[in-house]
């Protein structure tokens, strides 16, 4: 182990993302992140190029999946020489992958590598029942016909019934959106807050598309060339047409305001950050956007607590602001994962509450408002959508080049709530 | 594949009997193949400089001379001090006997002089080379193609070198009928001590970079590929939308991808900073990108009109006005027109005035950049098979196809081939040229 140096983004890559069963309806995991990987390689002339480790990882996987990351490494155009493994930390596990890749870096263990996260709602994994399973395990460990038919003897008609992946956390039963609208009543998140950041999502993405931001950030798959969720030509008075979809049952039911809009739809796709030590870049002539400066993560206990599912941010950034010295007046970009508009919109508020700073973050004062424009300024997920694991690696990326284009000392936070009640945040530094 | 079942058809035997004449099988550059697959035949009349240099260059690639009697691969004759029009008589006494022997996908290059305005039979001979090569061209056979090289007092017999590789060899396949002149080299002159290790002969661009507009399919992704086979470091640029197919190529060839729209305002400096960024110079710049959007001119709209000289003229024009020092200096640039843009072409009125478009930037642009060792030139190519041609009628393209005289389309690796002659650092004596790639296509010959 060497002295601990910052990690250098790159750059990055991903594929359109595109709503479940749409583009990408037939295309697994591993299809995705080879395709981003390859997307990547050919930016960065990485074809045959051996880099230090490839961490990516998937919230839904079948279990054909094992090894999904390495599985993709020797699919792609990089050397089959360069390791990699999986990582799963819900929503958050693609910004995770950042911090691992870009850690190893810091300390010297690796020179490059490669962050990456893939999911697909589409192709999401139906197990077996768990009986049928047993009936299976039974049979297949069965040593003579006798057991064997003694096994299948076990089989039901019920057993057929499949295990279809659910959207909900195992320990409360309720759906994300569900958790998410309970926290939107507790913070008072208003129907049109919620509108008004869906359609700035979408038009903040939409500019930047036609700005050609995105062209070096993204490259096409399966005919699609941009985010088939991006609705440019959306506005406030469409979006409060649409009927409450999370919250609606219950003595507070008249009280929802979390609609399809203002919520990110299920999506498909992958993204890829390439992260290396000034040096390595330097070397291959390769530009630094960005370096990372840290990462804190945190956990709260909403099952018998009173913290919500997706507030786990809430707790992070003010350590990881506080660890670094600074305030929010020394961000120049916020950039908040809209796994829906309230659970933004909640977020900030926690951060501008004076009583929650007291008695929550236990500070003296709030971390405050941030400035509206400093957020989200090229769109975000209830623009592009949301494949799980994919996002940490698109908002990475992203804010890197904005940081790239605002100057060297630029800063920039990320913000990712993920289920279980967790959360990953990160500090970038433009270069 | 070709798709070309016609010319599938005349191989078989059966066929032939019935007396439906053969269309060639090009023979096509592998690496590693030989210059020649026989024995070439060299001849000069009167103070030719070039025969002796030629013959040296056959021997030491390993290419026997023809003597009298047998088949011959090649038939160069240097008639470069060729004046008069008993001197004329040579060439043609030279040349006949050799008509027959020439074998399948044989070549025949001529060297002559440039027209001396100041003797007018040295002038009117040395056109005369211009009528005689494009009638040997429509009276070979079997693949074999007839070309001119026409040189000036000043041209150094080795800057001729890569030029007569080229139209030996098979990577000129569909190149027929085409008049070339080579100059002196352009830019300083190169102290050859100094100028490091030539660059190995299976790999001529070594250590080049290279820049290819619409590099994601057609004649732009084989020119990538060819370049890249020949040694180049290859930057693929396509539009956004053709990301992944540009990526798959690039990381094929090992090379690297840059999606933007060439017509994009920014489009030029984004190139030159990437170039700058990534390499440090650019050697070679290919413009291939184009498109076409065809009506006739009494239905023209605006849009269409617009669009096509955007892609075609506009961002070609911005662009190497962008370039500047990060041009090396020995950089080639190669700009893709088009027969159309010089035969013209019905309903292609936008097409045909964006092609002749970028011939006239040639020709402007080469005198300019001469001075820092700097060429130019424009590769027109005819009827190629590629996408854009697969979608046209079958009538239209069965056509466009037969009149020319090898009676086939060309492959996108024939325009590829020739860009990479051009690439050539050592091919310094070419610029401000127009070379077709089309078969001595029947059009605006
Ligand atoms: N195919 C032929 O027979 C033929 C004949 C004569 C000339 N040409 C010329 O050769 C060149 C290549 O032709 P092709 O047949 O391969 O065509 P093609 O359409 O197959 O390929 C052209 C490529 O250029 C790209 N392109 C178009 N507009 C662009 C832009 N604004 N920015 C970046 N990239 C852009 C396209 O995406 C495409 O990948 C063109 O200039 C064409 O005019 C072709």
């Amino acid at each position: 182990m060497t002295s601990v140096r910052r990690a250098a983004v790159i750059g990055g890559n991903r594929i359109p993302f595109a709503r479940s069963n749409g583009a990408y309806a037939e295309a697994s995991n591993l299809d995705m992140l080879t395709a981003a990987l390859d997307g990547l390689a050919a930016r960065f002339g990485l074809a045959g190029v051996e880099v230090g480790e490839v961490a990516g990882g998937a919230v839904l996987k079948h279990s054909r999946d094992r090894d999904l990351t390495r599985e993709a490494v020797l699919g792609s155009s990089l050397a089959p020489t360069t390791p990699a493994y999986d990582v799963a930390q819900a929503c958050g596990t693609g910004l995770e992958t950042v911090v691992l890749v870009a850690n190893k870096i810091a300390l010297g263990q690796i020179e490059s590598g490669i962050a990456a996260g893939v999911d697909s709602a589409s192709d999401a994994p139906v197990a077996l029942n768990d009986d049928l399973r047993r009936v299976l395990m039974k049979l297949n460990g069965a040593k003579n016909l006798q057991q064997r038919i003694a096994a299948l003897a076990g089989l039901r008609p019920g057993q057929i019934v499949p295990e279809l992946p659910r959207n909900a956390e195992p320990r409360t039963g309720l759906s994300m959106g569900e958790h998410a609208a309970i926290t939107a009543l507790e913070w008072g998140i208003t129907r049109e807050e919620q509108d008004e950041l869906a359609v700035a999502s979408h038009r903040n993405l939409a500019a930047a598309y036609d700005r050609g931001f995105f062209d070096d950030l993204v490259t096409p798959f399966l005919g699609l060339s941009r985010d088939s969720t991006l609705r440019a030509d959306t506005s406030v008075e469409k979006l409060a047409k649409l009927k409450p979809v999370f919250g609606t049952r219950g003595k507070n039911a008249a009280a929802a305001t979390m609609t399809a809009g203002n919520s990110t739809p299920l999506t498909d796709g992958a993204a890829t950050v390439l992260l290396g030590s000034d040096e390595w870049a330097a070397e291959r002539r390769l530009p630094v956007l960005a370096h990372v400066v840290d990462a804190q993560t945190a956990a709260v206990d909403f099952v018998h607590g009173e913290d919500g599912l997706l507030t786990a941010p809430v707790f992070a950034m003010p350590k990881l602001l506080a660890r670094n010295g600074l305030t929010f007046a020394d961000i120049d970009f916020f950039e908040i994962h809209e796994a829906f508009a309230s659970t933004v919109l909640a977020t900030l508020k926690a951060w501008e509450d004076p009583a929650f700073a007291e008695e929550r973050l236990g500070l003296d004062a709030p971390l405050g408002p941030i400035d509206r424009s400093k957020l989200n300024v090229t769109g975000s997920s209830l623009a592009t959508g949301h494949p799980f694991a994919a996002t940490g690696g698109r908002i990475t990326a992203t804010l890197a080049k904005l940081l790239h284009e605002k100057g060297p000392g630029s800063k920039g936070v990320i913000s990712i709530c993920a289920a279980g009640g967790q959360g990953v945040v990160a500090l970038l530094e433009g270069a | 594949m070709t798709g070309d079942l016609l010319r599938d058809i005349t191989q078989i035997g059966l066929v032939r009997k019935l007396g439906v004449p053969r269309i060639p099988v090009l023979r096509r550059y592998e690496p590693g193949a030989p210059l020649l697959d026989g024995p070439a035949l060299v001849g000069v009349i009167g103070a030719g400089r070039f025969a002796e240099p030629i013959r040296a260059l056959l021997t030491a690639a390993g290419v026997a001379d023809a003597g009298d009697e047998g088949r011959i691969a090649a038939v160069v004759l240097d008639a470069s001090a060729v004046r008069t029009i008993d001197e004329l008589a040579g060439v043609q006494q030279f040349l006949t006997p050799t008509m027959r022997r020439l074998q399948p996908c044989g070549r025949v290059l001529l060297i002559a002089p440039e027209p001396d305005p100041a003797d007018p039979e040295a002038a009117a001979v040395a056109q005369a080379f211009d009528g005689l090569v494009r009638s040997i061209g429509k009276e070979l056979r079997a693949g074999a193609t007839a070309n001119l090289l026409v040189t000036t007092a000043e041209t150094d017999p080795a800057a001729l070198d890569p030029s007569v590789r080229f139209f030996l060899s098979a990577r000129s396949a569909y190149v027929d009928g085409q008049v070339v002149h080579v100059g002196p080299p352009v830019g300083r002159a190169v102290d050859p001590a100094a100028a490091g290790d030539p660059a190995p002969a299976d790999e001529p661009l070594s250590g080049r970079v290279a820049l290819v507009t619409g590099a994601a399919r057609g004649i732009g992704a084989a020119v990538a590929e060819t370049l890249a086979r020949d040694g180049a470091t290859v930057v693929a640029i396509d539009v956004p939308a053709a990301g992944d197919a540009l990526a798959k190529v690039a990381n094929e060839i090992g090379g690297t991808a840059l999606q933007l729209d060439i017509t994009a305002p920014d489009a030029p400096q984004r190139i030159v900073a990437h170039l700058e960024e990534r390499h440090g110079r650019v050697d070679v710049v290919v413009h291939n990108a184009g498109i076409t959007r065809d009506k006739l001119l009494a239905n023209m709209t605006a849009d269409r009109w617009n669009a096509v000289l955007a892609v075609n003229l506009r961002a070609q024009l911005a662009i190497n006005a962008a370039l500047g020092e990060v041009l090396s200096d020995t950089a080639r640039i190669v700009c893709v027109a088009s027969t159309s843009g010089i035969a013209g072409n019905r309903g292609q009125t936008n097409y045909a005035a964006s092609k002749a478009g970028v011939i006239g930037m040639v020709r402007a642009l080469a005198p300019q950049l001469a001075p820092r060792g700097v060429t130019i030139n424009a590769v027109a190519p005819g009827f190629i098979e590629t996408e854009m041609t697969a979608k046209m009628p079958v009538a239209t393209r069965e056509a466009g196809r037969r009149i020319n005289s090898l009676r086939q389309g060309g492959l996108p690796v024939d325009v590829a081939e020739t860009i990479a002659w051009l690439a050539r650092a050592d091919n310094g004596g070419v610029t401000g040229q127009v070379v077709r790639v089309c078969g001595q296509s029947w059009l605006g010959a």
